[in-house]
C-alpha cells in the first residue's frame, strides 16, 4: 500500500519529536533546589510511617527528626548535646537526677505551647507495652521505665519522669548514665501532640491517621505538605519552631531510593543533592573525580561475623581464632571495598567518644594454621565443614565470597554459603539456627556500652552463647560506678580485651558512611552517627566560584 | 521403459514418513538450522566443561578484581579475578540444565494429564479441564515468588516450581490432539483389538500427538530459562556459589558501566540460547506444519 | 453469548477462593514474621504488637475473620505501613502500574502488529525474517538486561530520557513503557504473523481478490479481524504478565507501582498487604481473561460453540 504524507503533514510530528526528546533535559531539580532553598533528599527506603513511638528504620528517622524535636539535639559538627525543646538542664551531684527545663518558646506546629507533661504522656505511651515501640529500650535508664514496659508495673506514676511544672521536667535515672542526654536526640523519646493523637483513637492505636498531611502535628523545624506513597515527601519550613530564625533551608523532598544503582543515577543527571549510600565499584570512579562528590567518613558500626559457640566446630576457642587470624582484613578492604572502610578487630569503633579498643591480633596465617592444627584439624584434615548464614545483598556476599576462598587458601578448610532472604536471615539468627552468621551493630549513640553491653549473657542481641560473668559485672556494675571517664575506659578495655580472647565472633571492618553530596549543599557535615540535623544545611548557589 | 525409469518410479513410490519430510523442510530453514547449530554447540561445551574450562571455577585473583578482554581472560575477569569464561561455561550448565529438566518435568506432567483426560472424555476429562482452567488463571508469578520466599532456595524446589507453572499449557495440547486422534480409524481398530487404554495411548496415540509436543517442548525450553533468570535477578533462583546465567547477568547489570563486560558477555549467552531455541522451534512448527491450537 | 460469559463468572469464584486460600496459609507457613528485626525485640513489645494485628489466634479463626473483612471489600491494614490499610496502598500503586501497562500494551501492539502482519505478507523473505528477528529480540532479552541498557545509552551516554521516576519529568514514562512492552511485542508479532498467514489461505480472501480489491484493501478490511483474534485472546495472560513482570522495570525506573510493592511485601512478610495485592491481582487478571475472551468470541463465532458444547 502506498502512503502519502506531504512535508505539511510531517511537520507537526517532526516537532513533536524534538520537543519530546529536548523535554527530557530541563532544569534540573539540584539546579531549581539551590534557587529556592529547597534539599533534594534520597533517603533510601519508603518510611513506614512518622509515629516516632513505632518506627524504627534510617529512612525514617531522618523525616521524623525533621518533623519532630527532642529535648536535646547532637551538634552536627561535634555531636555534643544542645538545647533542643530544652533550653537547658541540671544534672544532680550523684547524677541520677536530671531536671528539663523547657523553653517556654516551644511551640507545637498548631501554635500550642509544649509542656512538661507533654512529655510525662508521651513517655508514658513511648513504654506502654500495647504500643509495641521496638526502641523503648531508649528509656530504660530511667527508674522503673524497664518494669513499666515489660509489663511488671502497672502504674506509671511510679517511673521516675515528673511534670515540676508547666516548663520543668524531672527525671529519675536507675544509675548515673553518662550518654543519658543523648538519648534525648533519639526519636522514640520525642513527645508527641496529646490531643491530636487522641483525636483519632487511643493513645497506643496504631492505625490511626494522625500522622496524615492534613492531621499531623510536630514540633520540630519542618512542617510536612506533602507524602505520596512511593513518591516523596515534602516538608516545609515551620513558622512556629522556636529556633525558626536559624533555619535556612525552606523545604526539602525526601525521595525513597530503594535501588542503589538508581539512585547515583539520578545525583549524576542533577535529581538529587545527596544519596544514602553509593554502589560500591562506583567508589573509585568517583574518587578519582576533581572536586569529587563522595564523601566518606567513620562511622559508628561493626561489621562482623557471628560465631555460634554452642556448635561444632566453633566451640573450641582456639577454631575461632584461627578463623579471626587466617583472613587477610586490609586486602579485603583495598580490593572487594575499595578501600571504602577500615578493619576491625573489636566491637567498639575506634574512637567511639575517644575510647580505642584492644587489637589482640592480626593477619597471621602461620598462628591460624598452628591453632587450627591444636584444635584437632591439621591443614583441614577433618574438618566437619561450616555454614555461613547473610541476608541477600550486594555487599555480604561479595565479602563472604572473598572470605570463603581466604579460608580455604590459608586453612584449607571449606566453607559453605548461605544466602537467607532478610526476613528468613533474622529468623535465623534470632533462633540461634546457624554456625556463623553476618551481622552489623550500628550504635544507637555515641558510647562504648551501646558496642560492649552487646554480649551481656541476657543481651537480646548477643546471639553468639557467649556468657562470662565476670564480662557482665565489668560492664553492668564497675563501669558505671567509675568515677572519671578514664576509669571507665579502663574498665570497657579490661573487658573487650576479656571478650576478644574468647572471640565469639569475628569482626570484620568498621564502617563507614558513604553519600554522594552536592558541592552547593553546605553546612551538612559527616560526624559518627551520620545524624542529620537539618536546622544547619544551607544551599549555597554560589558553590561553583567556591571551587 | 528403460531400466532407469523403473527404478525412478519404484523410488518415488518408496514414500516417506512424516519425520522425513519434516527433516526436509527443516533444512531448508536456514533460521532453524543455525540455531540447532548454536544449541548442539553450547550443550556439548556444557557437558565438558569440567574438562575444558581455562580456570578452575572458584580460583579467585583479588589483587586483579576486575579486568577486561585479555590474552590470559578472554571474556575478562570479575571483581573476584575470576576468569568470566569460566563463569559462563559453568553458569550455562546450570541454565540449561534448569531449562531442560523443568521442562521435562513440565513435560511429563502435562502430557500424562492432557492424554488421560483427552482420552478418557466425559466426566474425567471435564474435572481435569477444569482443574487445570482453574491453575490457568493464578497469577504464577506472584506465587512462584511466594513459594521461594517461603520455602528458601534449593534447586528441586526451582525445578518443581517452574515445571509447574509450565505444565498448562502442555496438558491443554496434548488433550486437545488426543480428541482428534481419538476418532480416528486406527484408534478405533486398536480399541476393537482389545487393546488396554494404557496401551493405546502409549503405543499409538503419543507418537502421533508428537509434533506438537515436540514444538511446544521446543518454545517452553526458553522461557523455562528466562525465568530461572528472573528469579535469580529477584535473589530467589539459584544461590552463590553456584552460577547461572541469569545471575550472572544481574550482577553484570549492577555494575555495567564500569565493567560492562560482566554484563554483556553472559547477556549475549543468554540470549544466542534463546534465540536459537525459538527459531529451532518455530522451524519445526513450520516443518511438522502444526498450527497452534487452542481448545 | 450470555451463558457463555455466566459460565465464566461462575468459574472465576473457585478460582479466586483457592488463591486466597493457598497464599493465606502459604504466607503464614513461611520462616521469619512481619515484626522481625535486626535489633531483638522485647517479647512483651512482640506480643503486644501480635495481639494488634490478630496474629496470636489460631491460624483457622484469622483466616476465618480475614474472609468476614474481605467480603466488605476490607483489604485490612498493612502490617509494615502502620496507619494505612491495604486497600489505600493498593489505591496509589495501581494506577501507576496500570498507566505503565497501558502504555507497553500500546507499545507491543502497535510495533509488535505491524510487525507481525508486514513480515505475514511475504513469507520466508528478508520482509519476513528482518521484523521477525527484531521482534525475537524483546523475547530473548530479559526486560532486566534491556532495561539498563536502555537506560545506559538513551538515559546517560545521550542524554535524552529521564532515568527514574514517574511523571515527574516529562519523557520519563518512555523508556519503561519501552521495556515492559518489547517481550509482548515479540509475542504479539509472532501472533499475528501466524494468524495473518493461516487467515491469507482462507477461501473468503481469495474471493475477496477475485473480487477485484486492492491488496491493502484485503488485508485490512478482511484479512486483520480474522487474523488477529489470537492477538485478541492473547491480551489477557498478556495483562497478567504485565502487571507480575512489571516488577522488575518499577525497580530498575524507580516506579511506584504495585509491583514493586507486592515484592517487597513478601520480603518484609507484609501478610495482609500480600493477600490484599494477590487477591486483587488475581481477580483483575480472571477479569481480564474473560474479557479478553469475550472479545475473542465475538470475533470469532466458532469459538462460541466450542464452549457451549460443554
Amino acid at each position: 500500500m502506498r502512503l502519502h504524507f506531504s512535508a505539511r503533514q510531517l511537520l507537526p510530528i517532526f516537532c513533536l519529536c524534538i520537543t519530546l526528546v529536548a523535554c527530557g533535559s530541563g532544569e534540573s531539580r539540584v539546579v531549581q533546589g539551590n534557587r529556592d532553598g529547597i534539599l533534594h533528599y534520597g533517603n533510601g527506603t519508603e518510611p513506614q510511617g512518622l509515629d516516632p513511638h513505632i518506627v524504627t528504620g534510617l529512612p525514617e528517622s531522618h523525616i521524623v527528626r525533621a518533623l519532630f524535636e527532642g529535648l536535646a539535639v547532637k551538634n552536627p559538627f561535634t555531636l555534643e548535646p544542645e538545647p533542643g525543646v530544652a533550653q537547658s538542664w541540671d544534672i544532680s551531684e550523684d547524677g541520677r537526677t536530671v531536671t528539663f527545663h523547657l523553653n517556654p518558646q516551644a511551640r507545637w506546629s498548631n501554635g500550642d505551647t509544649m509542656t512538661a507533661d507533654d512529655y510525662v504522656w508521651s513517655w508514658r505511651r513511648a513504654l506502654n507495652p500495647a504500643m509495641g515501640n521496638q526502641y523503648a529500650y531508649m528509656l530504660y535508664p530511667v527508674e522503673n521505665a524497664e518494669a513499666f514496659a515489660t509489663g511488671k508495673l502497672e502504674d506509671f506514676a511510679e517511673v521516675g519522669v515528673k511534670a515540676l511544672d508547666q516548663h520543668t521536667l524531672q527525671v529519675q535515672l536507675v544509675t548515673a548514665t553518662p550518654y543519658f542526654i543523648q538519648l534525648m536526640d533519639h526519636y522514640s523519646t520525642f513527645a508527641v501532640h496529646r490531643p491530636t493523637i487522641e483525636k483519632f483513637g487511643k493513645a497506643t492505636d496504631r492505625f490511626t491517621p494522625w500522622t496524615r498531611v492534613e492531621n499531623i502535628v510536630g514540633n520540630g523545624a519542618f512542617t510536612l505538605t506533602e507524602w505520596k506513597l512511593n513518591r516523596r515527601i515534602r516538608v516545609e519550613k515551620s513558622d512556629t519552631y522556636w529556633d525558626r530564625d536559624r533555619v535556612r533551608l525552606n523545604g526539602v523532598v525526601f525521595y525513597p531510593t530503594e535501588n542503589i544503582s538508581s539512585e547515583e543515577r539520578m545525583f549524576r543527571v542533577g535529581q538529587l543533592h545527596y544519596t544514602q549510600t553509593i554502589p560500591l565499584d562506583k567508589i573509585p570512579v568517583y574518587r578519582a573525580m576533581e572536586n569529587s562528590s563522595y564523601v566518606n567518613a567513620p562511622y559508628l558500626g561493626t561489621y562482623y561475623y557471628l560465631l555460634n559457640i554452642n556448635k561444632a566446630p566453633l566451640q573450641d576457642v582456639r577454631v575461632r581464632r584461627a578463623l579471626s587470624l587466617a583472613i587477610d582484613r586490609a586486602r579485603l578492604n583495598n580490593t572487594v571495598l575499595h578501600a571504602a572502610n577500615v578493619p576491625a578487630y573489636g566491637i567498639t569503633p575506634p574512637g567511639t567518644l575517644g575510647y580505642q579498643p584492644p587489637k589482640l591480633f592480626g593477619h597471621d596465617v602461620a598462628a591460624a594454621r598452628e591453632l587450627l592444627a591444636d584444635a584437632g584439624f591439621p591443614n583441614g584434615e577433618g574438618w566437619p565443614g561450616l555454614e555461613l548464614t547473610y541476608n541477600t545483598s550486594e555487599s555480604h556476599r561479595k565479602i563472604a565470597v572473598a572470605l570463603q576462598q581466604m579460608w580455604k587458601d590459608a586453612l584449607n578448610i571449606e566453607v559453605t554459603l548461605s544466602n537467607q532472604e532478610w526476613k528468613v536471615y533474622l529468623d535465623s539468627v534470632d533462633q540461634m539456627n546457624f554456625q556463623m552468621a553476618r551481622r552489623g551493630w550500628i550504635g544507637d549513640y555515641v558510647d562504648p556500652n551501646n558496642f560492649l553491653d552487646l554480649f551481656l549473657c541476657a543481651g537480646g542481641n548477643n546471639n553468639t552463647g557467649f556468657c562470662d560473668p565476670q564480662y557482665d559485672d565489668m560492664i553492668t556494675r564497675q563501669a558505671p560506678r567509675a568515677r572519671s571517664r578514664e576509669e571507665r575506659y579502663a574498665i570497657f578495655y579490661a573487658a573487650e580485651t576479656l571478650l576478644m580472647e574468647q572471640m565469639p565472633f569475628i569482626p570484620i571492618y568498621t564502617y563507614t558512611s558513604n553519600h554522594l553530596i552536592h558541592p552547593s549543599v553546605r553546612d551538612m557535615p559527616s560526624n559518627l552517627m551520620d545524624s542529620l540535623n537539618l536546622k544547619y544545611v544551607w544551599l549555597d548557589q554560589d558553590w561553583e566560584a567556591a571551587q | 521403459m528403460s531400466d532407469a525409469s523403473i527404478t525412478d518410479i519404484a523410488q518415488a513410490e518408496q514414500g516417506t514418513s512424516l519425520w522425513h519430510d519434516a527433516w526436509l523442510r527443516l533444512r531448508r530453514n536456514r533460521l532453524a538450522l543455525f540455531g540447532l547449530g548454536v544449541l548442539v554447540l553450547f550443550i556439548t561445551i556444557a557437558l565438558i566443561t569440567p574438562w575444558i574450562a581455562p580456570y578452575g571455577y572458584a580460583e579467585q585473583n583479588l589483587d586483579l578484581g576486575a579486568s577486561g578482554p585479555s590474552a590470559a581472560h578472554w571474556l575478562g575477569t570479575d571483581i573476584f579475578g575470576r576468569d568470566l569464561l569460566t563463569q559462563i561455561m559453568y553458569g550455562g550448565r546450570v541454565s540449561l540444565a534448569v531449562g531442560f529438566i523443568a521442562t521435562a518435568v513440565a513435560l511429563l506432567i502435562g502430557v500424562t494429564w492432557g492424554a488421560v483426560a483427552g482420552y478418557a472424555g466425559g466426566r474425567v476429562d471435564a474435572v481435569m479441564m477444569r482443574l487445570v482452567d482453574i491453575l490457568y488463571a493464578l497469577p504464577f508469578m506472584i506465587f512462584i515468588v511466594l513459594l521461594m520466599v517461603v520455602f528458601g532456595r534449593n534447586l528441586l524446589l526451582l525445578f518443581l516450581a517452574i515445571g509447574a507453572v509450565e505444565w498448562l499449557t502442555m496438558a491443554r495440547i496434548m488433550r486437545s490432539q488426543v480428541q482428534t486422534l481419538r476418532q480416528q480409524e486406527f484408534v478405533e481398530a486398536a480399541v476393537s483389538l482389545g487393546l488396554s487404554p494404557t496401551t493405546i495411548i502409549r503405543r499409538h496415540v503419543i507418537p502421533n500427538a508428537l509434533g506438537p509436543i515436540i514444538v511446544y517442548t521446543t518454545l517452553t525450553i526458553p522461557s523455562v530459562m528466562l525465568l530461572e533468570a528472573f528469579l535469580s535477578f529477584l535473589g530467589l533462583g539459584i544461590q552463590p556459589p553456584q552460577t547461572s546465567w541469569g545471575l550472572l547477568i544481574s550482577y553484570g547489570a549492577e555494575t555495567m558501566e564500569e565493567y560492562p563486560w560482566l554484563l554483556l558477555f553472559p547477556g549475549l549467552a543468554l540470549t544466542l540460547t534463546l534465540f536459537s531455541l525459538n527459531f529451532l522451534g518455530d522451524g519445526l512448527r513450520d516443518a511438522l506444519d502444526v498450527r497452534g491450537s487452542r481448545d | 453469548m450470555w451463558r457463555f460469559i455466566a459460565y465464566r463468572l461462575l468459574q472465576a469464584v473457585p478460582v479466586i477462593l483457592a488463591v486466597i486460600t493457598v497464599t493465606f496459609f502459604l504466607v503464614r507457613v513461611a520462616p521469619g514474621g512481619p515484626f522481625d528485626s535486626e535489633k531483638a525485640v522485647v517479647p512483651e513489645v512482640k506480643a503486644a504488637l501480635e495481639a494488634q494485628y490478630r496474629l496470636d489466634q489460631p491460624l483457622l479463626t484469622q483466616y476465618a475473620a480475614y474472609l468476614g473483612d474481605l467480603a466488605q471489600g476490607e483489604l485490612g491494614p498493612s502490617f509494615k505501613y502502620p496507619g494505612r490499610s491495604v486497600n489505600e496502598l493498593i489505591a496509589a500503586g495501581l494506577p501507576v502500574t496500570a498507566e505503565l501497562g497501558l502504555y507497553a500494551l500500546l507499545v507491543a501492539m502497535v510495533i509488535g502488529g505491524l510487525a507481525g502482519v508486514i513480515a505475514s505478507l511475504k513469507p520466508n523473505t528478508a520482509q519476513d525474517y528482518l521484523p521477525m528477528s527484531a521482534a525475537m529480540i524483546g523475547i530473548c532479552m530479559p526486560s532486566f538486561l534491556l532495561g539498563p541498557l536502555l537506560v545506559l545509552v538513551f538515559g546517560i551516554y545521550l542524554d535524552w530520557l529521564p532515568v527514574s521516576g514517574w511523571g515527574d519529568i516529562p519523557g520519563d514514562k518512555i523508556l519503561p513503557a519501552i521495556t515492559l512492552g518489547s517481550t509482548y511485542a515479540a509475542y504479539i508479532a509472532r501472533l499475528s504473523r501466524a494468524g495473518m498467514l493461516e487467515v491469507m489461505t482462507q477461501d473468503y480472501i481469495r474471493t475477496a481478490r477475485a473480487k477485484g480489491l486492492p491488496e491493502w484493501q484485503v488485508v485490512t478490511r478482511h484479512a486483520l479481524r480474522g487474523g488477529l483474534i489470537p492477538v485478541v485472546a492473547f491480551l489477557g495472560p498478556a495483562f497478567a504478565g504485565l502487571l507480575s513482570g512489571s516488577f522488575v522495570v518499577e525497580t530498575i525506573f524507580q516506579i511506584p507501582g504495585l509491583g514493586r510493592f507486592y515484592v517487597q511485601a513478601a520480603f518484609n512478610r507484609d501478610y495482609t498487604m500480600i493477600l490484599g495485592t494477590t487477591v486483587f491481582l488475581s481477580t483483575l487478571i480472571v477479569l481480564f481473561n474473560l474479557l479478553s475472551d469475550i472479545l475473542a468470541a465475538w470475533m470469532n463465532p466458532r469459538l462460541r460453540t466450542q464452549f457451549s458444547e460443554h
